[in-house]
C-alpha cells in the first residue's frame, strides 16, 4: 500500500517535470510572437492581456480586492507641500472600479496604481508628483501589519507557555510546534555562522525569519487575509536587507574593516587592487539577499499566475484540466520555496554577521 | 532614465517607510518580551536535562561503586570467616594436644608412682623375704645343727639342697 502511494507519487513528480520541460521549450519558442498579439490584437478587441493581468496581482494596491465586485478600500496618507493629507481610497475610483480624480488639497488620480497629482489642464503634474510623499496604507503595508499582530499574538503567546509551563515541562500545543523551528534558527543557522557570540544576534534572526517566512506563506494563499505580494515586493526586501547591511556594519571588528580596506597577507599592490573590490562587496551582499528573496518569490508567484492564466487565454474551461494541476503543483514547491528563502535569507544574514565578528585566530597566532 | 525602469524593482518609498516602522515594532517587542524568555527557557530546559543526564550518570557510577564496595566487603567478610575458622581449628588443635600432653604426663605419673609403688612392696616384700630367710636359715641352721653333722657328705647336700631352696625365693 505504502509502496504503491510512493511510486504514484514520484510517477506524478516524473510526468509533471517533463510536462514543464517540454511547456518551457514551447513557451520560448512562442514567446516572441505574443507579446506583440496581446498588445495589437488584446487591446483593440478589449482582449484578455496576460502580462496586464499578471502584474497587476503582483504589484501593491491602494485597495484590497476581496473578490468579485468587492474591495476593501483603504486609508490613503500623502505628504505633499500642501501638507499631509489623509482619505480613502474608495475616492480613487469609481463604481466600475475606473480611477477618477479626487480633489483634496489638489487633484489627485491613479495613474498606473501609482497616485499622482494632475494639472488643470487634466494632465499630470510632473512637478508636484515627484514631491509627492506617498505613505498610504497599501495592501502590502496592511498585509505586513496583519503579519505583524500575527507574529506578535502566536510569541507572545508561546513565550507565555513557556512562563507557565517552566522549564521541567515538556512544551505543549503552539508552544511544541514553534520550538524545533526556533530551534533550527539557533542550531542550523545561528550557531554555526556565527559562532559562540550568536546569542546577541538571536532575535534579529528570528525576527526576520519568521517574519519572511509568515509573509511568504501569506503570499500563496489566493484570498482575501493573504493574497498580497509583500515578499516578493522589492521595497521589503530591500528594507530586509538594509537592516542586515546596518547590523553586519555596525558590528564589525578592526579584523573585518583590515580585510577590506588592507588585506593582510598580501603584497601592497595587490592590497590596493583588492580594496575596492572587497568594498563593492560589502554592498553586494545586501543587495544580493535583496533580489534573491524578491526574484524567486515573485517568479513563483508569475508561474502560478501565468498557468492559471492559460484557462483564458485558451479560453476554454478544458485548459483547467492541464492548468489546475500545473498550478497546484508549483504550489507545492512554492511552499518549499517559501520556506527555503526565508532560511537562505536567515542563514545569509547569519554568515554575513559572523564574518564581521569573526577573530582571526591564525593572524594573532603570528605575535 | 530612473523612469523608465520596471515599476517592479522599484521600491516604494511608503512601503520601505512602513516596512521599517514594523519590523522595528517586531524587533524590538518580540525580542524583549518573547525571543529572550523564551530563548532563555529554551536553554535552561537544556542545561535541566544535560545536568539531569550528568547526575544520573554520577549515581550510576556511584551505585558501581557501592556494588564494588559491597564485593570487596564480602571477600573479606569471606577472608575473616575462614581466618576465624582456621583460627578456631588451630585453637582447638591445641587444646586437644595440651589436654593429650597432660593426659600422657598424668598417665606416666600414676605408671610412674605405680612402679614406685610396685618397687617398694617388692622392696618390702624382698625385705620380708630376706627376714623370712634368715629366720628360715636360722631355723634350718638351727635344725642342721640339731643333727650335728652325723655324716659330712649329707651334711654338704643337705646344705646345696637348703642353699638351692634360697636361691629359688
Amino acid at each position: 500500500m505504502g509502496m504503491a502511494a510512493k511510486s504514484i507519487k514520484s510517477l506524478l513528480v516524473v510526468t509533471f517535470s517533463l510536462f514543464i520541460l517540454l511547456f518551457s521549450n514551447r513557451i520560448q519558442a512562442s514567446e516572441h510572437p505574443q507579446p506583440e498579439q496581446a498588445n495589437t490584437e488584446g487591446h483593440a478587441k478589449g482582449d484578455f492581456n496576460v502580462t496586464k493581468t499578471i502584474l497587476e496581482h503582483i504589484k501593491d494596491d491602494h485597495s484590497w480586492h476581496l473578490g468579485g465586485h468587492l474591495s476593501l478600500p483603504l486609508p490613503v496618507i500623502l505628504y505633499t507641500e500642501k501638507g499631509l493629507e489623509v482619505f480613502s481610497s474608495a475616492h480613487l475610483v469609481d463604481e466600475h472600479h475606473e480611477p477618477i480624480v479626487y480633489s483634496g488639497n489638489s487633484n489627485y488620480k491613479l495613474v498606473e496604481g501609482k497616485i499622482k497629482i494632475m494639472g488643470d489642464d487634466g494632465s499630470i503634474n510632473t512637478k508636484a508628483s515627484g514631491k509627492l510623499l506617498d505613505i498610504s496604507i497599501t495592501k502590502n503595508v496592511a498585509t505586513l501589519f496583519l503579519t505583524v499582530i500575527i507574529l506578535l499574538l502566536v510569541f507572545l503567546k508561546v513565550a507565555a507557555a513557556y512562563k507557565n509551563t517552566g522549564t521541567t515541562n515538556a512544551p505543549k500545543g503552539l508552544q511544541s510546534f514553534m520550538e524545533p523551528i526556533i530551534l533550527f534558527v539557533r542550531d542550523g543557522v545561528a550557531k554555526p555562522n556565527i559562532g559562540h557570540m550568536y546569542e546577541r544576534y538571536m532575535p534579529f534572526l528570528l525576527s526576520i525569519f519568521f517574519l519572511i517566512l509568515i509573509n511568504n506563506f501569506l503570499g500563496l494563499v489566493p484570498f482575501f487575509p493573504g493574497g498580497a505580494n509583500v515578499s516578493g515586493n522589492i521595497a521589503f526586501t530591500m528594507t530586509l536587507a538594509v537592516c542586515v547591511f546596518v547590523v553586519v556594519n555596525l558590528s564589525a571588528n578592526k579584523n573585518y574593516w583590515q580585510h577590506i580596506f588592507w588585506m593582510p597577507g598580501m603584497h601592497w599592490t595587490m592590497k590596493l587592487f583588492l580594496a575596492p573590490i572587497e568594498l563593492i562587496g560589502v554592498f553586494t551582499k545586501p543587495i544580493s539577499l535583496m533580489i534573491r528573496l524578491f526574484a524567486n518569490i515573485t517568479a513563483g508567484h508569475i508561474l502560478v499566475l501565468s498557468l492559471i492564466c492559460l484557462i483564458f487565454i485558451f479560453k476554454t474551461v478544458v485548459a483547467s484540466a492541464i492548468a489546475v494541476p500545473f498550478a497546484v503543483f508549483i504550489g507545492l514547491i512554492e511552499l518549499l520555496v517559501a520556506f527555503l528563502q526565508a532560511y537562505i535569507f536567515t542563514m545569509l544574514s547569519a554568515m554575513y554577521i559572523g564574518m564581521a565578528i569573526e577573530e582571526h585566530h591564525h593572524e594573532t597566532a603570528h605575535h | 532614465m530612473l523612469l523608465e525602469i520596471n515599476p517592479l524593482v522599484l521600491p516604494d518609498i511608503g512601503l520601505v517607510f512602513w516596512n521599517t516602522v514594523a519590523f522595528l515594532i517586531l524587533l524590538i517587542v518580540l525580542g524583549k518580551f518573547a525571543w529572550k524568555p523564551i530563548l532563555k527557557s529554551i536553554r535552561e530546559r537544556e542545561t535541566g536535562i544535560a545536568d539531569a543526564i550528568a547526575s544520573a550518570e554520577k549515581v550510576k557510577a556511584e551505585m558501581a561503586g557501592l556494588v564494588n564496595e559491597n564485593e570487596a566487603l564480602m571477600v573479606k567478610a569471606r577472608e575473616e570467616r575462614a581466618l576465624m575458622i582456621k583460627e578456631a581449628k588451630e585453637a582447638s588443635d591445641k587444646m586437644i594436644a595440651t589436654a593429650k600432653d597432660k593426659a600422657k604426663s598424668e598417665y606416666d605419673r600414676i605408671v610412674a608412682e605405680a612402679q614406685h609403688a610396685i618397687l617398694q612392696q617388692k622392696n618390702a616384700a624382698l625385705t620380708d623375704v630376706k627376714n623370712q630367710v634368715g629366720s628360715l636359715v636360722i631355723e634350718v641352721a638351727t635344725k642342721v645343727l640339731g643333727r650335728e653333722l652325723a655324716n659330712k657328705a649329707d651334711q654338704e647336700n643337705y646344705i646345696q639342697q637348703l642353699a638351692e631352696a634360697v636361691k629359688l625365693n
